[in-house]
C-alpha cells in the first residue's frame, strides 16, 4: 500500500530530483497514513534517501539498465508497483520521467497527472493541482483509477528533510526482449556545463544583446552564479545560440529559483515558459518593457554596462560569503 | 510508408486564458485556434517524407466540429486526408485510445505527435498510443530519418542529445528541431483551394472512459509589485537576492 517513488540517478548517483520527489512522496504518504518505497536503478549508495522520508528502497542492480531505457524502466517500475501494492506512484518531470510515465500509465492502467505543483488537496479521491495552458493557468485534476501516477514539476515542492530508518531490498524485475527494442547508439552531452533542466539559476539573453559576439558577458555572469545559460526564441532562430537554449512556450520550460532576463522584452510566449521560476530579475533599457510587470526585481539600463558590473559585484559577494 | 500526424487544436500562443461556468470550462470566446506548434513541426517533417520518399500523410484530430478549420489548414500545408474522431478530447488516455484505434485500422507505419500540447500540457498522448498498440516510442524527438523499416531518431535529453535506433511501427513525440522554424510552411492559395476538395472523414469514437478530470481551473495569483533597483546600486540587488529572495 506504500507510495512508490522513482528516484532517478546518473552514473550511480542520485539526481537532485530524486530527493525532491522523495520529499513529496513522504508528504503524500503522511496524508494517506502509509510509508514510502523508492525504486533505484544502479544507484551505488541509497542511504541518503533516508533523509527525505524513504522507508524502504527496492534496489535494482542490472547492467542492462545502466543506460536509461524508457520501456525497460517502465516495465521494472510496473513490477515494483505491483509487488508493493502501491496505489500512488510519484515521479519527476525530467526528460526521462516524461518519456517513461505515459508507458507506465498504460501498463498499470493508472491515471497520470503531469506537471503537478503541490501536495494533493485530498487523497480520496486524489486531487492534484497541475499547470495547464503552459503556466497561464492551473487545473485541479482528479484521478479516478485505482493506481495513480503523479508527475511532480521541478522545484515545485523543494527538498524536505524527514529522517527515517531506511531498509534496502534487492529487486530483480524480469525483463523481456520487447523492453529493449529502442536502443541508444550514441550520447552527446556536455559534461561540464550546467543544464537548464538541472539549474537552480538561469541567465537568459534576448535580442537586446545585438549579436552572438556579445554573449561572453552572459556566460561570465552565469559562471559566477553556477547558472545555466538560456535565450529567447528569435535568438535561437537567428542562430546566435543553439536551439537547446531556447526557452518559452515553444521551447524549454524553466522552473528555476532565479531567472535573470537580459535584453528580453517579455512577450507572452516567453513569459509562459519561464513563469514557474520563483524569482525573476529583469535587466532592460526600456522601462516600458512588458517583462517588468512579470518580475520581482528590475533594473532599467544598458545591459552592456550593467551585466559586467553585476558580475564583478557578485564575484566580490561570493568571495566574502564563501 | 504510411504516416499519421496527430494534430491538437489549441489556442494561439498569444491568447489570454479565461474560464467560464464557475471556472470549470475553458472560455473559447474570442480565442483564435491553431495547430499545436509541436505538431506543426511534425507535420512539416512528414511533408518531407512525402516529397522525398513518397510517403502518404494523413492527419487526425480527436474533437468536435470546431476543430475542422485546423484540420483544413493541415490539408492546405499538404496532408492527403484528414480524419476527425467526433468526440470531445476528455483526457490524455481517452484521446490516446481513440488515436490508437485509428492507427491500427489504418495500418500506419509512423505516427508523429507532439511532445506536448500547449493547452493541456499532458505530455502523454504519444507515449500512451505506443504502449496501447505495442509500437516503439521515442519522445522529445529533434531529428528523424527513416530507411526502409528502420528509423534513426535524435532525442533531446536534459543537457544534450542522444541518437537512437528503432524499427517501425514507431510513434514520435516531436518538437522544434525535427524541422527548423524556417522550414515551416504558410499555406498558399493553391494549397488552400486543394484542401477544400481533400477528404475530411468524420468517424465515431470508441467507447472508453477517461481516467482524469479537470474539476476546476485557477489563474495564477496577480503578481506583487516589482522592486526597481537603480543601475548605480547593484549592491542592493545582490542584497535583496541574498536576504529577501534567498536565491543566491
Ligand atoms: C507561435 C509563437 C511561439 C513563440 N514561442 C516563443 C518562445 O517559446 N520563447 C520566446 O522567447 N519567444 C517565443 N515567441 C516569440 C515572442 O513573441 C517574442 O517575439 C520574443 O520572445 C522576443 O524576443 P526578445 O525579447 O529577445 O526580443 P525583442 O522583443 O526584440 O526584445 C528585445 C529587448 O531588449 C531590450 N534591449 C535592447 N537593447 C538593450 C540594451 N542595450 N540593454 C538592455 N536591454 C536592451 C529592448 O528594450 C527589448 O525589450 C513565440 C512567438 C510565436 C508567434
Ligand atoms: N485531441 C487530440 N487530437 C489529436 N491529437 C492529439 C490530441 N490531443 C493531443 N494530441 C497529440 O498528442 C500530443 C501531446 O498532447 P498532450 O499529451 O495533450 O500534451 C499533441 O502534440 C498531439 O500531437
Amino acid at each position: 500500500m506504500s507510495v512508490l517513488v522513482y528516484t532517478e540517478s546518473e552514473e550511480g548517483k542520485f539526481k537532485k530530483t530524486a530527493f525532491e520527489v522523495a520529499s513529496y512522496a513522504k508528504g503524500v504518504a503522511d496524508m494517506m497514513g502509509t510509508t514510502v518505497t523508492a525504486v533505484s536503478f544502479n544507484a551505488k549508495d541509497t542511504s541518503e534517501l533516508a533523509q527525505y522520508g524513504v522507508n524502504k528502497v527496492l534496489k535494482i542492480d542490472n547492467d542492462k539498465l545502466s543506460k536509461f531505457n524508457a520501456e525497460a524502466y517502465a516495465d521494472a517500475l510496473k513490477q515494483a508497483t505491483e509487488k508493493e501494492g502501491a496505489k500512488v506512484v510519484v515521479l519527476g518531470q525530467t526528460a526521462n520521467d516524461k518519456y517513461l510515465a505515459p508507458l507506465l500509465a498504460v501498463h498499470l492502467g493508472a491515471g497520470y497527472a503531469s506537471n503537478v505543483v503541490e501536495l494533493p488537496a485530498n487523497t480520496d479521491p486524489l486531487q492534484v493541482k497541475r499547470t495547464a495552458f503552459t503556466n497561464k493557468a492551473f487545473s485541479i485534476t482528479q484521478i479516478s483509477t485505482d493506481v495513480k501516477i503523479v508527475g511532480l514539476s521541478k522545484n515545485a515542492f523543494g527538498l524536505k528533510e524527514n529522517p527515517v530508518e531506511l531498509s534496502e531490498e534487492e529487486f530483480s524485475p524480469s525483463l523481456a526482449s520487447e523492453d529493449f527494442k529502442v536502443n541508444v547508439v550514441s550520447v552527446d552531452k556536455a559534461a561540464d556545463k550546467v543544464t537548464i533542466a538541472d539549474a537552480e539559476i538561469v541567465v537568459s539573453g534576448g535580442r537586446g544583446l545585438k549579436g552572438p559576439e556579445n554573449w561572453g558577458m552572459i556566460e561570465d555572469l552565469a559562471e559566477t552564479l553556477g547558472a545555466a545559460t538560456a535565450c529567447s526564441k528569435p535568438v535561437s532562430d537567428m542562430g546566435w545560440r543553439p536551439h537547446s537554449e531556447h526557452v518559452g512556450q515553444t521551447g524549454k520550460p524553466v522552473a528555476a529559483n532565479l531567472y535573470i532576463a537580459v535584453g528580453i522584452s517579455g512577450a507572452i510566449q516567453h513569459l509562459a515558459g519561464i513563469n514557474a521560476s520563483k524569482t525573476k530579475v529583469v535587466i532592460n533599457n526600456d522601462p516600458e518593457a512588458p517583462f517588468f510587470k512579470a518580475a520581482e526585481y528590475g533594473v532599467v539600463g544598458d545591459a552592456f554596462e550593467i551585466v559586467p558590473k553585476l558580475t564583478e559585484k557578485l564575484k566580490e559577494f561570493k568571495a566574502n560569503n564563501a | 510508408m504510411k504516416i499519421l500526424v496527430c494534430i491538437s487544436h489549441v489556442p494561439d500562443t498569444t491568447s489570454k486564458i479565461n474560464f467560464s461556468e464557475g471556472d470549470t470550462k475553458f472560455d473559447t470566446n474570442g480565442v483564435q485556434f491553431v495547430i499545436n506548434p509541436n505538431d506543426e513541426f511534425g507535420l512539416t517533417r512528414a511533408m518531407w517524407f512525402k516529397e522525398k520518399q513518397g510517403a502518404t500523410v494523413d492527419v487526425v484530430n480527436v474533437g468536435g466540429p470546431e476543430t475542422e478549420p485546423t484540420l483544413r489548414k493541415a490539408l492546405a500545408i499538404g496532408a492527403d486526408t484528414a480524419i476527425r474522431v467526433d468526440t470531445p478530447a476528455t483526457d490524455g488516455i481517452y484521446v490516446a485510445k481513440q488515436l490508437a484505434k485509428v492507427v491500427q485500422d489504418g495500418n500506419y507505419d509512423l505516427v508523429i505527435a507532439g511532445r506536448e500540447s500547449i493547452d493541456y500540457n499532458g505530455g502523454m498522448v504519444p507515449g500512451m498510443i505506443a504502449a496501447l498498440i505495442g509500437a516503439n516510442f521515442v519522445n522529445t524527438c529533434i531529428n528523424l530519418e527513416v530507411e526502409g523499416n528502420e528509423a534513426t531518431v535524435i532525442r533531446e535529453i536534459d543537457g544534450g542529445k542522444e541518437t537512437l535506433k528503432a524499427s517501425l511501427p514507431l510513434v514520435i513525440g516531436g518538437q522544434k528541431g525535427i524541422v527548423q522554424e524556417s522550414d515551416l510552411r504558410i499555406p498558399n492559395m493553391r494549397g488552400i483551394m486543394q484542401a477544400r476538395k481533400k477528404p475530411l472523414n468524420v468517424i465515431q469514437p470508441v467507447e472508453t472512459n477517461p481516467e482524469t478530470e479537470a474539476v476546476k481551473f485557477e489563474k495564477p495569483a496577480p503578481k506583487g509589485n516589482i522592486k526597481m533597483i537603480d543601475s548605480d546600486n547593484l549592491d542592493e540587488l545582490i542584497n535583496l537576492l541574498h536576504n529577501e529572495a534567498k536565491v543566491i
